[in-house]
């Protein structure tokens, strides 16, 4: 066994001995270790190399908090995890690990220079230096900068695993699983509450682990916490989580939870997912997060082998690793002499006892004098020495050989999901840190996490906190549970510290780090200060300090205290930045869960899909929905298709699937008078059996939706809207009926997906469905343009209408979506010697384009009045009111010069516009330039032999037959000012 | 992700429901008799409340009712929801 490893002890399995690598080399360990705690074993310090100087970097920390053990995880290509902790990351058989942003390699990092220059480096260097040029940001600075200062690399590959997400309800959720969460638990079970209780380690106990000598019950803590945990995994009213962080707190006592399922698993499972997302809604929740120990800021404080104290003590006899052969302790509490004691018993030598305090006193420093351990009293570190680890430490009385630095502050209470519950905090002068106020949500902290570290008293308050947080019915104990008499344990002085040390910012001293994670010093910090930053938030962003993936864990508050003294403010005043989630860096796959690839979004597709699919139809995307585009022939481009295709319809006939548009049935005796309100047009005067094209605008008279509206009874419409307007036209639907005009007795019903309707356009349409329809009279004069009949197509009941968004003699066939794909297929035999065609989205455009039908949204943008669009004509004259009829009046809405819609023709005719293109008067502008518009529409009509196009120009229609120019990167484009309909104005083909 | 008491269906997750403006806004059975200044005061001019908001919430994955809500803007919190039509509750405007 390694020096490093002691022979018995912790709560590894000794028995179960694995291997890993490290960089390549081969590595042995136990089941039961950490990354961290395997590398220590094996007296591996150096892990990483920092983020800004590339300084050698060594485990800091035991948990959540650790800034510099950043490492890469690889099981293959696919499954390639960046920036894990190495603390957090349990050692499995053959497990991978690389270190991170050093070249070539850790031992021999090229960006060491970084270091050495480090004069040229201070806090906001980059806003400085990489100002110009300008052009240089993104192809220069950008690349170099990322390269330099980086962590680890993401995957290439997709990641093959699988994601769960899960919601729950608890009546107690508790956060965090040591002695205050485990007490919380048993009192809220024993009162009979579906609890949940979840903890970021694989294993229960917290502190009671690793850190805490004291005897529960006649046990070991440790071993106290597993039977109680037994005992609690016993209950079925409560559920346990361990491998699960709770990353942020929501409003409402929503919580995250993220459980980590196989991360820890040599081979994963095959079934299970690899992570699982929970969603928990809790009635009450205990956070029991803990503390955080608060590392001490003096120069030369970042070397491999300086530690936090605790951290030491949880590897020892948690882990059974020695983490150094010679430790020198720099402390301002209590807590650090337990720690020497401990580390003195399992053979490690101590070089001594810095004791910040004056005149420490108490059993803890007798104790540690009486073991030969020499106690400095008033001391201060003056520097270290060392490289890859470190080598000694000066102190104001000498300098003590040692391999390990061990530094405890005090601790620091983790508030962050009470932060993020949006709980105010409150500052403890005597914790010098932040605890928690006054509660936002149905939460109450305990233990340490509200600065109660001592543990007979966080026992009680945790028991105390999962007895409040039970349902007013639960029974509760009759007498208290008295944990003073259960537990053995000695009074620790927890005496914190915050800030600098003295003199560390003196000229000549070594870097004194404040954030490790992110290279901060106090020297970087003063730099803000001398150039003015008084806002934290303010300083935070200029100096970087907590904004790395560690969130400031052991930065924060001595940042802020820095400050404070800089700034010459006491330090409540200097307030807090912000806390957010998550906790710790969780994945996208948990986020995304199943919501990915296919199942990214639903994709809605219509009844004729399959047969568009086996005919090679190419698909577009129009919101979920999946439309055919076009049908190529063999060897055929979009552009020969679509010529095709409509000279087809124009010659002969088409078919088309128009199932996507909205349909709405607006239904009762008060429907009528419901769309008279809503439309612009007038719907009393429309007969049964005849449809009309309406718009509909929003209060400020702007084109809201349009679409084809025909009454099919006298208290029955069927509405027609866009594809994509559906739901917002039947929202902003009901939002009238049932909030404006409750009076009206009317009744809306979505009938989108229960349609197939199948437009069936060109001079031979009504030979083709003479052939299937029965009990329709087609002919123009019992079917004229702009009608609607009932009856029957190849048997199954229709709602045929005669309407044309082709220009062409036209229907369109509604059946029940089931029978969709057999009319249509009947309709296309039907059509076989009639010179029928399948048509799809793109050549529905350019024919609407060559008779200047709009598109709303894309000829319209939200402030395009029926006017502007030249649809006047529609509006109901002698009605009173209607939504956007008030707007309309407005005189900037009348005025001429707003812009219209109009039609553009190149003066060359093979030349086709680009839709968004801008639209000048004069030719040879230089930008900045006035501009009259934009080109909306732009297509190559086939049957014009000529490109055309739709665009909205500043008083457009007074400017018909004006030449305008429109300005491309190869210069200007002339083009004539048109009337938008380009192709049968008179509209003879559509009433033939 | 808040929890909305939808008067009709009772307490469900914000995920149900869609937004949808300031509360108490009745639309002018005329709108032809105001003058433009009133009409823009009516289309365009909205409370900004740090407090107790009374707005409007449509359970649009639920039943699909409208109704209407008092919200504080700074918790987060609902002192009540109630039916459209109906004037909000007078102690949980109190509760200012």
């Amino acid at each position: 066994m390694s020096a490093w490893r002691t022979d018995s002890g912790g709560q590894i399995d000794r028995a179960r001995s694995i291997s890993f690598s490290f960089d390549g080399r081969i590595y042995p360990g136990f089941s039961g270790d950490t990354l961290a705690s395997a590398l220590l074993a094996n007296g591996v310090h150096l892990v990483g190399r920092s983020f800004k100087y590339h300084r050698p970097r060594g485990i800091l920390a035991a948990g959540a908090e650790e800034p510099n053990g950043l490492v890469t995880v690889i099981r293959d290509r696919a499954r390639t995890t960046p920036n894990l902790r190495v603390t957090q990351v349990e050692l499995y058989d053959g497990l991978v690990a690389i270190s991170q942003n050093r070249w070539p390699s850790l031992a021999n990092d090229f960006g060491r220079m970084n270091d050495l220059l480090s004069a040229f480096f201070p806090a906001g260097f980059y806003y400085k230096t990489f100002m110009w040029p300008r052009s240089a940001w993104k192809s220069l600075y950008e690349p170099i900068i990322r390269r330099a200062a980086g962590l680890g690399e993401a995957p290439t590959l997709p990641d093959p695993d699988r994601y769960a997400q899960r919601y729950a309800h608890c009546d107690v959720l508790i956060v965090g699983a040591g002695p205050a969460g485990l007490a919380a638990a048993l009192a809220a079970a024993d009162g009979g509450a579906r609890v949940m209780l979840c903890d970021e380690q694989a294993e229960f106990g917290g502190s009671l682990l690793g850190s805490c000598g004291a005897k529960i019950d006649g046990h070991q803590a440790s071993e106290w916490a597993r039977q109680v945990s037994s005992e609690l995994a016993r209950n079925a009213r409560v559920t346990l989580l361990p491998r699960t962080t709770a990353f942020g707190y929501f409003p409402h006592n929503l919580i995250g939870l993220n459980e980590r399922l196989s991360e820890h698993l040599s081979v994963p499972r095959a079934g299970p997912a690899r992570e699982r997302l929970w969603q928990v809604r809790a009635r009450r929740v205990v956070l029991a997060t803990g503390s955080i120990e608060r590392p001490l800021v003096f120069p030369g404080n970042d070397r491999p082998g300086v530690m936090l104290a605790g951290a030491a003590q949880t590897y020892l006899n948690r882990y059974g690793v020695r983490v150094g052969r010679r430790a020198a302790l720099v402390t301002s509490n209590d807590s650090a002499y337990g720690v020497a004691l401990d580390l003195k018993a399992a053979g490690v030598s101590i070089a001594a006892i810095a004791d910040l305090r004056p005149n420490p006193v108490g059993h803890w420093v007798q104790a540690a004098r009486a073991s030969g351990i020499e106690v400095l009293v008033g001391s201060n570190v003056l520097g270290t020495r060392g490289d890859a680890r470190v080598a000694g430490i000066h102190l104001v009385s000498g300098t003590y050989a040692c391999d390990t630095v061990l530094m405890s502050g005090g601790f620091t209470p983790s508030v962050h999901l009470f932060s993020q519950s949006r709980g105010k905090l409150a500052w403890s002068e005597p914790m010098q840190a932040f605890i928690p106020g006054a509660s936002a949500e149905a939460e109450r902290s305990a233990g340490a996490c509200r600065g109660i570290f001592d543990l007979v008293e966080a026992l009680t308050d945790g028991y105390t906190a999962g007895s409040d947080a039970l349902p007013d019915s639960a029974t509760r104990r009759a007498t208290p549970v008295d944990w003073t008499s259960r537990v053995s344990a000695l009074p620790v002085d927890y005496a914190p510290y915050l800030g600098a040390l003295p003199g560390a910012d003196e000229p000549g001293r070594q870097k004194a780090f404040v954030d490790w994670q992110h290279d901060v010093t106090v020297k970087d910090l003063q730099l803000a200060s001398r150039e003015g930053f008084r806002s934290i938030e303010h300083v935070k962003r200029y100096t970087t300090t907590g904004m790395a993936t560690d969130q400031g864990k052991t930065s924060n508050l001595n940042a802020m205290a820095i400050v404070a003294r800089n700034i010459g403010v006491p330090l409540a005043q200097v307030g807090l930045t912000t806390f957010r989630m998550p906790y710790t860096p969780t994945t996208f796959g948990s986020f995304a869960g199943a919501s990915r690839g296919d199942l990214f979004d639903p994709v809605r597709k219509t009844a004729t899909h399959s047969w568009a699919q086996a005919r090679g139809a190419v698909f577009e995307n129009v919101g979920l929905w999946k439309r055919a585009r076009y049908f190529p022939l063999a060897g055929e481009d979009m552009h020969g298709a679509v010529n095709r295709e409509c000279a087809a319809v124009r010659a002969g006939c088409g078919v088309f699937d128009a199932s996507t548009l909205g349909k709405i049935e607006v239904v009762g005796p008060g429907a009528a008078e419901f769309l008279n309100r809503l439309y612009i047009n007038s719907w009393s005067s429309l007969a049964v059996g005849r449809s009309r094209y309406g718009i509909l605008c929003r209060e400020d008279g702007f084109i809201y939706d349009d679409g084809v509206i025909a009454r099919i009874a006298s208290d029955r419409f069927h509405v027609t809207t866009t594809t994509g307007g559906a739901p917002r036209v039947l929202s902003m639907m009901e939002d009238y009926r049932q909030t404006e005009w409750p009076e009206l007795d009317v009744w809306l019903t979505s009938t989108t997906e229960q349609w197939a309707v199948i437009a069936v356009q060109g001079p031979n349409s009504r030979k083709v469905l003479a052939k299937i329809v029965t009990g329709i009279d087609l002919s123009d004069a019992a079917m004229p343009h702009m009608s609607v009949q009932n009856g029957l197509v190849c048997g199954v009941p229709t709602r045929l209408f005669r309407v044309s968004f082709s220009g062409e003699l036209g229907f369109e066939v509604n059946v029940p979506a089931d029978y969709g794909l057999a009319v249509w297929e009947a309709i296309n035999a039907a059509g076989a010697d009639l010179g029928m065609v399948a048509y799809g989205t793109e050549s529905m455009h350019v024919m609407r384009a060559e008779k200047g039908y709009i598109i709303v949204g894309q000829d319209t943008d939200g402030t395009m009045t029926p006017d502007d669009a030249g649809l006047s004509w529609a509006i109901g004259k002698a009605k009173p009111d209607f939504v956007g009829k008030r707007s309309l009046a407005r005189a900037s809405m009348r005025s001429p010069s707003r812009k219209q819609l109009v039609g553009l023709r190149t003066l060359d005719p093979k030349v086709v516009l680009e839709e968004g293109a801008q639209v000048a008067e004069r030719p040879g502008l230089k930008a900045p330039m006035p501009l009259l518009g934009h080109v909306t529409s732009s297509y190559f009509s086939a049957v014009l032999g000529s490109s055309i196009a739709l665009a909205v120009v500043a008083g457009g229609r007074a400017r018909l037959g004006q030449t305008l120019y429109v300005p491309m990167p190869d210069g200007d484009i002339a083009a004539a000012v048109t009337s938008p309909v380009f192709y049968d104005p008179t509209g003879a083909r559509i009433n033939g | 992700m808040l929890i909305i008491d939808c008067p009709y269906c009772g307490k469900r997750p914000e995920l149900e429901f869609a937004y949808a403006g300031q509360a108490h806004l009745v639309r002018p059975r005329d709108p032809s008799t105001l003058d433009d200044e009133a009409w823009a005061q009516f289309l365009y001019m909205r409370a900004n409340t740090r407090g107790m908001h009374a707005e409007r919430w449509r359970h649009a994955r639920g039943c699909g009712r409208f109704f209407n809500a008092l919200r504080d803007t700074t918790s987060d919190r609902f002192a009540a929801t109630y039916r459209i039509g109906t004037a909000p509750p007078v102690a949980a405007e109190d509760a200012r």
